[in-house]
């Protein structure tokens, strides 16, 4: 990899007169970054280039290729004999892949300015699930010189047996936002897509567009094809960075909540700051908060600022509507999720404010970068931490910033269940021959590593579902020819496999809608508007009756009809069911380890603000703060139950986990644990037998309860029965194809389908337990929704490292996390115990 | 209709019926079948007692004065009788989604037969009753492996095996022993597929699964549902998903909300009015 800092002088010829001068007919001039990549482009190199937004960073990309097509030959299409298959002279030339449907369609639009100001004979058109079929369909024969589009689309367009006649002319792959394509499934699939395109294409160059990240040689490795042996990895061009960001936290007047997201406290300072702003962008971590945070400053907004409100579950038409008002600049701010972390750039944001903790630097830096894109003057940005532990990790984020450390994850080891669907992908378009296609799909950066044996089995299971017992092998979906070549066994499984294309597996969504008014009737008229979508198992937890807050407003639910929630406006002040959850990060594990750095460094605490520095030293006072290495687990009785609180800072999902383990170890060693709560930073089990008096005279040993075999045979029997898991192994198998999610003609049921995908877990984990979608679901269960590798890291990090602290009392750390019981829900997955506590009350009830 | 009435009287008075394999009837589907089962089974039937809670939580449901024993697994006990029932079997449900291209686990009917052979192992019936269903199509019974056939055929020696008929195995089938019949009649009870509303009603077809909300978590079970007058039991079959009892069918059938949902637990069943079950 030839890294390379830029430097001034450039070559004149690489830009022609007809850009120089269009370039100056703006008054600007072309970026060193820009002139770098046009001579990557004529070296014939692939590129990531790691720039800032604003930096001009999607014009650089598609430079080489204006530039290339502005001086070829005008020449009309036409096919020509190649040998013994017909090639276009002409056709596609450069192919653009962005996450969002809605950024391709926003650099279509912006690439459009040059091409016709310039006048150059260029044909761009966009290619999006809304694109109508018959445009599709002409695409297909007759393309634009360059296309945006998804990877989806591109896994489509792949799947066909034209693919080599329409590839066939490719030069260049422009991939937008690579970071952020790059962390998910979504990765993984166009991955293998790229690498189909390499083998199709030989002299493919590609150009990866991405902000900073931790690693920049994972993403260069991306972007070309691996060889058998070591590794090939694109140019990297950074660009020069913008202004040092001017990242402060808010000070407030006001005392600093315990515990809690709201950030209420900080209101007043909040839109006091809104007012002195021209644009203000108010992140906030979840969508319930989004919710709140809208609410409140609309009850203090005696200025009646235009003030909206931005978070995926809202209604796209509603989505639209706020972007497009913000484009206009009719906008003083927005309330938004990470829905807005990407996609389209809008000119006058002056200030970013993060709500709440900001989880990673590498996530902050990318939100702070969305306010002020001239790079010349810094962008603005103030974190506002919604209780003590946020003013941590806050204060730590802040010196991340400064400096400009970046704790984006590492390359994903590609899915199998995303090999699956590719697998039988290839097989719609062109018939393959094994050999070749695992040396094509081990060109794929994420799947460099596969063995034989994986790639075999994905095969098996496209076939015939991969199962020892070979039962199915009359239904086979693709079969091998004489001549070895795997193809599909009827037009019909290709059909299926594009309506059952994507990695994107969507939890169970409810639409809600506005009942309308009833006339004379207890009956729910069906319609109504829709206000937007909320997952299932929030509706779970509602009876009829309760109040809740959604899309900016007080609800009452009223019915559930079939996938339909029917709610009503609530003159409520005070919402019963409080939380509406949706969009969860961990605090990252470099963020984590910056907190426990500051805990462990009382100097470090001068920097912090009066309240929570003397929370510290009361803690230290009575209690400890450990090493930053060690992990502190406290033990104290209140209200006639014992706890036992550790403090890994590992993140809710990881100390989940480790709470569902731990109470299991508890109760086989008969120590009678009644529940646990987990927050970010700590994790409190408590019980009715004293836990620190057991520790104390040695029958319970922390080093055991906290040993690493836990994630053995203790993990195995959880997973057995873990909704988290059931819920994991779900995705995969819809990813992979074992359950469609559409057929022609009908749509089954989202909620039929849950139910069978558990059945089938139950089943296959009883008769072939290391079956392929098992192992795929166990994969993402390490770094998902169980982060069992995290937990892993962490456990052998303290092995020998555990300081006890027997006490009489809770203690200041503590109190977060206590807080949290009674607020979040009590986890535990032993149902049969609910349903025992349900019968129970029942009978008390029935007794009185 | 073919109908199978077990006569409680006459078997009363012929005490000789244990000598042979079968109740005497062959296994030719009769219209109207007779048979005498003994007044005390040979061998007594340890009755389980699971859970033990307060009467509601008792593995005992009664229809039409009669107690039957419910087994946490989805199963129906009747004592006096030596009869086990179990309904919707869907055996051979993942081979009929494979032919249509979606490849489910071929174990299912491996699986279904090895908690119904734990079952029979347990209760040592003298005679299954299979409620209808028991196969996922009409070619099913062709797709059996030779193994699953071969248990299926070990389950049915030394015992009476009737397949009532369902909707979705409506014709008797080869190869898979038993008799085939459309109701059985055994006193006031009558084990049927589709459910008539009728009163001393056994039977299956609706897949009941109640949902419970407590600490905020909610559990889906499958249930016996029953009124005293008439029940509809669970699906035994390892791929059979379910219908909650708050749906139209089951407000149909029993009229109102008056009805009870015995969810089944790891161990022993647990009672809640319909009322306090949840839609899904």
């Amino acid at each position: 990899m030839r890294a390379l800092r830029l430097s001034p002088p450039e070559p004149p010829d690489l830009l022609p007169d007809i850009f120089a001068r269009w370039f100056a007919g703006r008054g600007w001039e072309p970026r060193a970054h820009q002139l770098e990549l046009l001579a990557k482009a004529k070296q014939g190199r692939s590129v990531l280039l790691i720039a800032p937004t604003g930096g001009g960073k999607t014009l650089a990309g598609f430079l080489p290729t204006l530039v290339e097509l502005s001086t070829r030959q005008a020449q009309p299409k036409a096919l020509v004999s190649a040998g013994r298959d017909v090639r276009r002279s002409q056709g596609l030339h450069t192919l653009y892949i962005s996450p969002l449907k809605a950024l391709a369609v926003d650099i279509a639009r912006n690439l459009e300015t040059p091409v016709r100001d310039m006048g150059l004979p260029i044909r761009l058109e966009t290619r999006t699930g809304d694109t109508p079929a018959s445009k599709r369909m002409r695409q297909r024969r007759d393309p634009p010189d360059i296309m945006l589009t998804t990877p989806e689309q591109l896994a489509l367009l792949l799947a066909t047996a034209d693919a080599p006649f329409l590839f066939g002319t490719l030069k260049r792959v422009v991939l937008d936002e690579l970071h952020s394509l790059t962390t998910s499934k979504r990765g993984d699939l166009l991955s293998l897509g790229l690498a189909r395109l390499f083998a199709l294409v030989p002299g493919l160059t590609t150009v990866g567009l991405s902000a900073t990240v931790a690693e920049p040689n994972e993403l260069c490795r991306f972007l070309v094809p691996q060889p058998l042996e070591g590794e090939n990895a694109a140019d990297l061009v950074i660009a020069q960075a913008g202004a040092q960001p001017q990242v402060t936290m808010l000070e407030t007047e006001a005392r600093l909540p315990w515990a809690g997201h709201s950030a209420r406290h900080a209101l007043t300072e909040i839109y006091d700051l809104i007012k002195r702003h021209t644009t203000t962008l108010v992140f906030v971590n979840t969508r319930s908060q989004a919710e709140f945070m809208f609410q409140e400053l609309w009850r203090v907004n005696d200025d009646n600022l235009a003030i909206a409100l931005h978070h995926g579950s809202l209604d796209v038409a509603q989505r639209r509507k706020v972007e497009d008002a913000m484009t206009a600049g009719k906008l003083r701010a927005v309330v938004c999720t990470s829905s807005l972390d990407l996609g389209v750039d809008w000119g006058d944001v002056d200030l970013v404010i993060n709500i709440g903790a900001p989880k990673g630097s590498s996530r902050l830096m990318q939100r702070v970068g969305r306010s002020n894109h001239r790079l010349d003057e810094p962008s603005k940005a103030v974190l506002v931490p919604a209780n003590r532990f946020e003013v941590l990790e806050c204060s730590a984020a802040i010196d991340a910033v400064a400096d400009n450390a970046q704790d984006t994850p590492p390359l994903r080891t590609g899915a199998l269940d995303v090999l699956c669907q590719h697998v039988l992908g290839r097989a719609c378009g062109e018939p393959f021959l094994s050999d070749d296609l695992f040396a094509e799909v081990r060109a794929a950066a994420p799947y460099a590593t596969l063995t034989r044996a994986d790639f075999d089995a994905a095969v098996d299971f496209v076939a015939t579902g991969g199962y020892a017992l070979k039962a199915y092998e009359r239904f086979a979906k693709i079969r091998q020819g004489k001549d070895s070549k795997w193809r599909v066994t009827h037009p019909r499984v290709a059909q299926r496999y594009r309506m059952n294309i994507g990695t994107i597996v969507e939890a169970d969504m409810l639409k809600v809608r506005l009942v309308r008014s009833r006339r004379n009737t207890s009956m729910i008229p069906r319609g109504g508007r829709l206000l937007g979508q909320v997952e299932e198992y929030f509706v779970e937890m509602l009876s009829v009756g309760d109040t809740f807050v959604f899309a900016g407003e007080i609800l009452k639910y009223e019915a559930l009809v079939e996938d339909e929630v029917y709610v009503s406006r609530s003159t409520a002040t005070d919402p019963k069911v409080p939380a509406y959850e949706g969009g969860k990060f961990p605090l990252s594990t470099y963020l984590a380890a910056r907190v426990r750095g500051i805990l462990a460094d009382p100097r470090a605490w001068r920097a912090l603000p009066d309240q929570v520095r003397e929370w510290l030293e009361i803690q230290q006072w009575r209690s400890l703060l450990p090493p930053a290495g060690d992990l502190l687990v406290e033990t104290f009785p209140r209200a006639a139950k014992y706890y036992l609180v550790c403090y890994p800072f590992e993140g809710r999902l990881a100390h989940q986990t480790l709470g569902m383990l731990l109470t299991r170890r508890l109760e086989r060693l008969r120590m009678k644990p009644l529940g646990f709560v987990a927050n970010e930073y700590a994790l409190a089990v408590w019980g009715v037998g004293d836990l620190g008096l057991r520790i104390a005279r040695g029958e319970l040993s922390l080093g055991a309860l906290f040993d690493e075999d836990m994630l053995g045979d203790d993990l195995e029997e959880w997973l057995a029965e873990s909704a988290l898991m059931k819920r994991t192994f779900r995705s995969c198998a819809i990813i992979a194809g074992l359950i469609e999610r559409r057929f022609p003609g009908e749509e089954k049921s989202r909620r039929q389908l849950t139910m069978s995908t558990d059945l089938v877990y139950d089943v296959l984990r009883k008769h072939q337990p290391d079956h392929i979608l098992l192992r795929a679901a166990r994969a993402d269960a390490a770094t998902g929704l169980l982060d069992i590798k995290r937990l892993g890291e962490m456990l052998s990090r303290v092995r020998r490292r555990i300081v006890h602290k027997a006490l009489d009392h809770v203690t200041p750390l503590a109190v977060p996390v206590m807080l949290e019981i009674g607020r979040e829900t009590v986890y535990g997955e032993a149902s049969d115990v609910l349903l025992a506590e349900a019968a129970d009350e029942l009978i008390k009830e029935a007794m009185r | 209709m073919k109908r199978f009435v077990l006569n409680q009287s006459a078997c009363l008075s012929s005490p000789s019926r244990l000598a042979g394999e079968g109740w005497g009837g062959g296994h030719a589907a009769t219209s109207a079948h007779v048979f005498s089962p003994p007044s005390r089974p040979a061998a007594p039937v340890d009755l389980p007692r699971k859970g033990g809670g307060e009467g509601s939580n008792r593995g005992d449901i009664v229809v039409a004065a009669i107690a039957l024993a419910a087994d946490p697994s989805g199963a129906l006990y009747w004592p006096e009788h030596g009869l086990l029932v179990v309904a919707d079997l869907h055996l051979e449900k993942g081979s009929s989604y494979a032919a249509r291209g979606q490849f489910l686990p071929p174990y299912d009917t491996a699986a279904t037969l090895a908690r119904l052979a734990g079952l029979i192992a347990h209760y040592a019936p003298r005679c299954v009753v299979a409620l209808g269903d028991s196969f996922h199509d009409g070619g099913g019974p062709a797709r059996l492996s030779a193994a699953d056939r071969d248990s299926l055929h070990g389950l049915q020696r030394g015992r009476d095996w009737i397949w009532i008929t369902g909707n979705h195995d409506p014709e008797p089938a080869a190869g898979i022993g038993g008799e085939f019949h459309d109701t059985l009649t055994l006193g006031a009870l009558t084990f049927r597929h589709l459910p008539t509303g009728a009163a001393g009603d056994v039977c299956g077809h609706l897949h009941p699964v109640a949902r419970i909300s407590q600490r905020g978590r909610a559990v889906r079970r499958r249930c016996f549902a029953a009124d005293g007058t008439r029940m509809v039991m669970p699906a035994f079959g390892a791929f059979t998903g379910g219908l909650n009892v708050r749906s139209a069918a089951f407000a149909d059938l029993f009229g109102t909300l008056a009805f009870t949902a015995h969810m089944l637990g790891q161990d022993r069943l647990y009672a809640f009015h319909a009322g306090r079950c949840l839609v899904d």
